[in-house]
């Protein structure tokens, strides 16, 4: 039996075009499909759309999809959803939605244009890690480009925020300007036009994308990663004559440092001179010096420069002056009202949540009457009864500014404070134990530097990073010695900054326990 | 109100014969329902059916003019039971919900409605939540209507087929005295699509008639002996006529080419991702035009012997294509081939997976070892011949390296200040056992929160926590929706507890909606509703249910009022169970309803507050503390352009709704001072600006003061 196939065969018309699109709930995936149909029916194309509705809208990954075909007497027999290798427009509304859809088999190099905006949504995952949990960009995108025929990669949420619109319209405006689809710019306008709602802010958007897109390079791509920003500049900095003069004496003695090491000495040195006076600035440069000293070109001045960080943010320890300071200050209520975005006709009220403890309150004592009272527990638990309790300061108010400009004022006394007793003595303790490891083991000493990252955030937090530092610092008996010991260190610091709880943690240690 | 409203849509039910309908297929469902003299509507909401419900509540004007009663059921149980109007009155009934969780509920008054059989058309249309994106346990319908007796309708996913299957299942419904069933998949419900149009029909027989004109007979009740002359009926009489309809209406199709060696068997709802491998194995063009002989069964159960073995008469090999496990039809067509001393080669679940979503590449992988092995004549030869090499290895593999993105909380909602407290007295107290329910809520079994041990079903959280009765042990924390307390909790979880003297907590999770189906009015509602009577209190039900210690939480964002409460609940002496009703409006629905207003109010000119979190990204240590207890999509992580700082800060987009979370939980849980709020006056009054302008100077003054005394390293 002759079972030679003969079906129409007319290719223009028998060709299934096939849109997905990834977006993460709450994007406007919906309104984006809705125009895409409705643009493919004002051209002579019957379309389908299908969306999978339902909890998946509730700010996880979704998948929208679209079929079109030119419009003929008979209606052509459409599928309902994406199917691996067999898209020939993906449209994803967030950069690892891009890599999942490629992930997926969504996008593959002989026919899917790949549209992506190339800005990130972090997912939960991601942001709960103690230390920076964020998925890897660079190779999501260049996957991404592997993977499809044609990229058009940009920062299509960025565009539509500042167009006073939402992505949606971005996506389209880049859709159409990547000519994947056989259709008119006008035909998306007009749609747009009449969809009646945000229409001028839309247009906007839709306008950004379409240019943007248009712009290709030489295979046809648009590829542009979002950049992490780079250092910022340094602004001026004023003040009284006297100080000032001072202030130039210390910025001398950074020029005076290596070239590599000047850029980040330079803003430690700013850094602990904002957050305490000159003659702090000076102590940083004290203690930098003695690593720069055991320092050589060589080694790529990598002790110098861990010391200029590391040094820095541990000088300028979290306090509650501190605190008080930073929120009390004039340039942070420029900063809040245009992170708010209040107009100058608005009036702006602000709300700090503070929670001082006990703990809190020795701290700011006298060393030796902050020592005395948490030597005695009746007394401690007694104080912190009576201070133990949120408190709401509304720094918009002249009493509530006041109070914490008042503790801001604190800072002169700073150096008798119990708080910094025992910060110094901490941080005495663990640079000694940088440099003196210097001679025998270079790299370790400087992962010793660079561990100090894991002492951040206030109240039990910080006590959590205290603990898991001294932990990984614990485990440089077992290391020393070792030629891998640096990197051991460094793999010690970096499970314990993946969890809260330092579950990874207690597991790189039996590793380590298991070998040594 | 809905979340979706389809008020506009709905006056598209209005048209009349020959007029072209396009829209959604739940919408199409609604018109067919209308088309064809439906008497009464009933169902419980669901996706992917949520839809279904909204467009009917919509339409209450449209189906009073034509005298259609609508009713939004308490339950599956209850929308099933009304359809016992159709078992002595010639009225024809539907009802829809979430299918198997819906059809699980609704088996009980199922299987006695099957029983005694119906006068009037009895249809369910199933909304089958099965494979990508499905958000319950992974079951088939089939078994149900195997075991009751009813049937079973799959039609072919396009507009025109269900507006078809629906008069169809009337009809089938009427002529068999037997409840259908149709069977509706997730996409197919929001596929897009038109067709010619009907005009509408009032009913012949309406609800009011039958109350007009009550009819009763012995013989309908579910009473030995008519129980069991109804199961002769249902093998006698009630099967063979809905064969004999199904065969004489060509309910199933015959497609594709009349004669062939090989050929495809189908669920009607797998017809189009059939064509598709089809199409891309060059076998099918894009009309469906194909030479494969297909067999479409729009009507899965029951199965019709004679068609089946016509269809496979002079083949050598036939495939089934059958989602989902157990592979019943598979079984009972081997079963008939034997019988009927066939020995053509049955394929179906060797080359296609026992579970799973039929996807469009599992579809080709199948089909195409089907047609290799059994006619690799028809395909071109790189098809017959495939160089698996091809591709490979050219893109890099992601696997490990895209983050999940499971659903989760919105911004601003409201019950993640129950589940950060929660956590915060479980790092106090210590682990507790949590049942978990159905809802939003169950988010909480996710990342930041990673709280709740099971799900037993839909208002049964605290009944799945009922064998953890031990006097004296850590005491069970268990929670359930406001859904699910009206839905089943109320008995179920509530009473049970009562009765038995559990002495586990209960939390209500009360966001005065039905909210993860997409926010419809439920009996706690505080919203006025015009058919429905809502506000009935929560915490009443159970005081009068007989729980004796109730707390009732108005504001659940006061994370250390939530958190004292649970606390006490924990350590109380008294006996019996502790039920703690935490309510606060969904924020999606909030936000829906309140924006346009306040953005309104704005424009007029009128004094409006708008509150937003944000973060001191200089006293911000980069610990992520507050995610841990947050997880809310607009507190997310920026890197800061300062080199000397090496993690990523906290930080809040302009999507914030000023919730309060955020404050609450730094404060509760003591993690640190960088969040600040804001509250934006909008059109202050004269009060305002006298205050503003003293404060900025006594501010000002304060800020000059000091910085003349230091240096600044800020621009002026």
């Amino acid at each position: 039996m002759n079972m030679q196939v003969d079906i129409p065969t007319d290719a223009e018309a028998n060709r299934i075009l096939k849109l997905a699109c990834l977006a993460v709930g709450g994007q406007g995936g919906g309104v984006l499909t809705d125009w895409i149909v409705a643009v493919a029916e004002a051209n002579g194309y019957v379309a389908q759309s299908t969306s999978v509705a339902g909890v998946a809208q509730r700010t996880g990954a979704t998948i929208y999809y679209v079929e079109m075909t030119k419009h003929t007497d008979r209606l052509p027999v459409f599928s309902l959803s994406p199917s691996e290798g067999d898209v020939d427009i993906l449209i994803s509304a967030e950069l690892m939605e891009a890599g999942r859809s490629v992930m997926r088999g969504f996008v593959t190099p002989d026919r899917t244009t790949l549209i992506a905006s190339a800005h990130r949504i972090a997912a939960v995952s991601e942001k709960i890690e103690p230390g920076d949990g964020r998925a890897n960009s660079e190779e999501v995108l260049t996957a991404c480009s592997l993977a499809a025929k044609r990229l058009v990669a940009f920062d299509m949420e960025t565009m539509a925020v500042k167009a006073g619109s939402v992505i949606s319209a971005s996506l389209l405006g880049a859709l159409a300007g990547s000519g994947a689809l056989p259709f008119p710019r006008e035909s998306y306008e007009e749609i747009i036009r009449a969809s009646g709602r945000g229409v001028e802010a839309s247009l906007r958007a839709f306008t950004a994308g379409y240019e943007r897109a248009m712009r290709r390079d030489e295979s046809g791509d648009v590829i542009e990663m979002v950049e992490e920003p780079a250092p910022g500049a340094l602004p001026g900095i004023r003040g009284p004559e006297g100080m000032l003069k001072k202030w130039q004496a210390l910025e001398a003695r950074v020029q005076a440092l290596p070239a590599p090491v000047q850029d980040l000495a330079l803003r430690g040195l700013r850094k602990v001179v904002d957050f305490q006076d000159l003659a702090y600035g000076a102590e940083y440069l004290d203690r930098l010096d003695r690593a720069v000293a055991l320092d050589s070109a060589e080694q790529g001045h990598a002790l110098s420069l861990a010391a200029a960080k590391h040094l820095a943010n541990a000088m300028c320890y979290d306090d509650i002056i501190r605190v008080a300071d930073l929120k009390t200050r004039a340039h942070r209520f420029a900063r809040v009202r245009k992170e708010v975005g209040v107009r100058e006709e608005n009036v702006l009220q602000l709300t700090e949540y503070f929670h001082p403890r006990a703990e809190e309150f020795c701290g700011t004592m006298p060393a030796f009457l902050g020592a005395a009272i948490e030597k005695r527990p009746k007394l401690f638990a007694w104080l912190d009864r009576r201070l133990n309790k949120g408190r709401r300061i509304r720094t918009d108010s002249a009493r509530g500014f006041a109070m914490l400009w008042m503790v801001g004022g604190l800072r002169p006394m700073r150096r008798r404070l119990l708080r910094h007793k025992v910060e110094r003595a901490h941080l005495e303790e663990w640079y000694a134990l940088a440099l003196g490891t210097v001679a025998s083991d270079y790299a370790l000493a400087v992962e010793i530097l660079n561990c100090r990252r894991l002492i951040k955030g206030y109240s039990d937090t910080h006590v959590r990073g205290h603990s898991k530092y001294a932990r990984v610092i614990g485990a440089l008996d077992m290391l020393r010695g070792r030629e891998d010991a640096a990197d051991w260190l460094r793999r010690l610091r970096e499970a314990a900054l993946k969890d809260e709880k330092g579950v990874q943690l207690d597991g790189a240690l039996k590793t380590v326990a298991s070998f040594a | 109100m809905a979340e979706r409203s389809f008020a506009k849509e709905v006056q598209k039910l209005r048209m009349g014969a020959g007029e072209e309908f396009s829209g959604e297929g739940i919408l199409a469902i609604t018109k067919a329902l209308l088309e064809n003299g439906v008497g009464y509507v009933g169902g419980y909401q669901g996706a992917p059916i949520s839809h279904l419900m909204d467009v009917l509540s919509d339409a209450q004007e449209i189906l009073g003019e034509l005298g259609v009663h609508f009713e939004a059921s308490a339950s599956e149980a209850t929308a099933t039971a009304m359809l016992s109007a159709s078992v002595h009155y010639p009225v024809r009934g539907a009802v829809t919900y979430k299918s198997v969780v819906g059809t699980n509920v609704a088996s009980d008054a199922l299987a006695n409605l099957a029983s005694g059989g119906v006068t009037g058309g009895a249809l369910i249309i199933c909304g089958e939540d099965y494979g990508e994106g499905s958000s319950i346990m992974q079951e088939r319908s089939h078994a149900f209507a195997m075991k009751s007796q009813v049937w079973l309708l799959d039609p072919r996913p396009n507009v025109p087929s269900i507006v078809k299957c629906v008069g169809d299942g009337f009809a089938l419904s009427e002529v068999s005295n037997t409840p259908v069933m149709m069977q509706v998949r997730i996409r197919c419900c929001h596929v897009h699509g038109s067709f010619i149009a009907s005009d509408n029909r009032k009913p012949e027989f309406s609800v009011r008639d039958a109350m007009e004109n009550p009819r009763r007979d012995t013989a309908r009740i579910v009473l030995p002996p008519a129980s069991f002359l109804h199961e002769k009926e249902k093998l006698e009489s009630r099967k063979p006529a809905a064969i004999k309809f199904l065969k004489d209406n060509k309910i199933n199709e015959f497609l594709g080419g009349a004669t062939g060696k090989i050929g495809i068997v189908m669920q009607g709802g797998m017809y189009n991702g059939v064509i598709r491998a089809l199409q891309r194995m060059g076998l099918a063009n894009a009309w469906g035009d194909t030479d494969v002989p297909l067999y479409v069964m729009n009507c899965v159960y029951p199965v019709v012997e004679d068609e089946f073995l016509e269809f496979c008469e002079g083949k050598d090999a036939v495939l089934i294509v059958e989602e989902g496990h157990p592979d019943y039809l598979e079984q009972n067509f081997a079963h008939i081939l034997y019988k009927a001393g066939r020995t053509l080669h049955l394929g179906g679940k060797d080359v296609l997976p026992m579970g799973g979503e039929y996807t469009g590449k599992v579809m080709l992988d199948g089909i195409s070892a089907f047609v290799r092995d059994h006619a690799p004549e028809m395909l071109a030869a790189p098809l017959r011949a495939p160089n698996r090499e091809e591709d490979a290895g050219s893109v890099p593999d992601l696997t490990g390296k895209i983050p999940g993105r499971p659903p989760g909380f919105c911004v601003g909602c409201p019950e993640r200040p129950i589940f950060a407290a929660t956590k915060l007295v479980e790092e106090e107290m210590g682990k507790h056992h949590i049942s978990s329910d159905i809802g939003c809520h169950l988010f909480s079994s996710m990342p930041p929160f990673e709280l709740g041990a099971t799900t037993m079903g839909y208002g049964l959280g605290p009944a799945s926590a009922s064998a953890f009765h031990a006097d004296g042990a850590r005491r069970t924390i268990s929670f359930v929706g406001d859904g699910g307390f009206w839905h089943n909790g109320l008995t179920s979880s509530i009473g049970n507890a009562v009765f038995n003297k559990s002495d586990g907590v209960i939390i209500v999770v009360d966001n005065f909606y039905s909210a993860a189906t997409g926010g419809q009015d439920i009996l706690s509602s505080r919203a006025t509703n015009k058919t429905k009577q809502t506000q009935n209190s929560i915490t009443s039900a159970v005081k009068g249910m007989g729980v004796k210690w109730v707390r009732q939480i108005d504001h659940t964002y006061d994370v250390g009022k939530m958190r004292a409460t649970l606390k006490e609940a924990l350590t109380t002496d008294m006996e019996g169970p502790k039920v703690i009703v935490a309510s606060s409006e969904c924020m999606l629905n909030k936000q829906r309803r309140v924006k346009p207003q306040m953005n309104k109010a704005i424009k007029d000119g009128e004094r409006v507050i708008k509150p937003r979190f944000g973060v001191d990204e200089d006293v911000c240590t980069g610990d992520h503390a507050c995610m841990r207890l947050s997880g809310c999509p607009s507190l997310s992580v920026k890197t800061l352009d300062d080199p000397l700082r090496d993690d990523p800060v906290a930080s809040i987009d302009q999507n914030c709704v000023g919730c309060g979370n955020c404050g609450e939980v730094a404060d509760a849980a003591v993690l640190c001072p960088s969040f600040y709020r804001a509250d934006v006056v909008h059109n202050p009054n004269e009060r305002d600006r006298r205050r503003d302008r003293f404060r900025k100077r006594v501010i000002g003054w304060l800020q000059t003061r000091r910085e003349s005394g230091r240096l600044v390293f800020q621009e002026a």
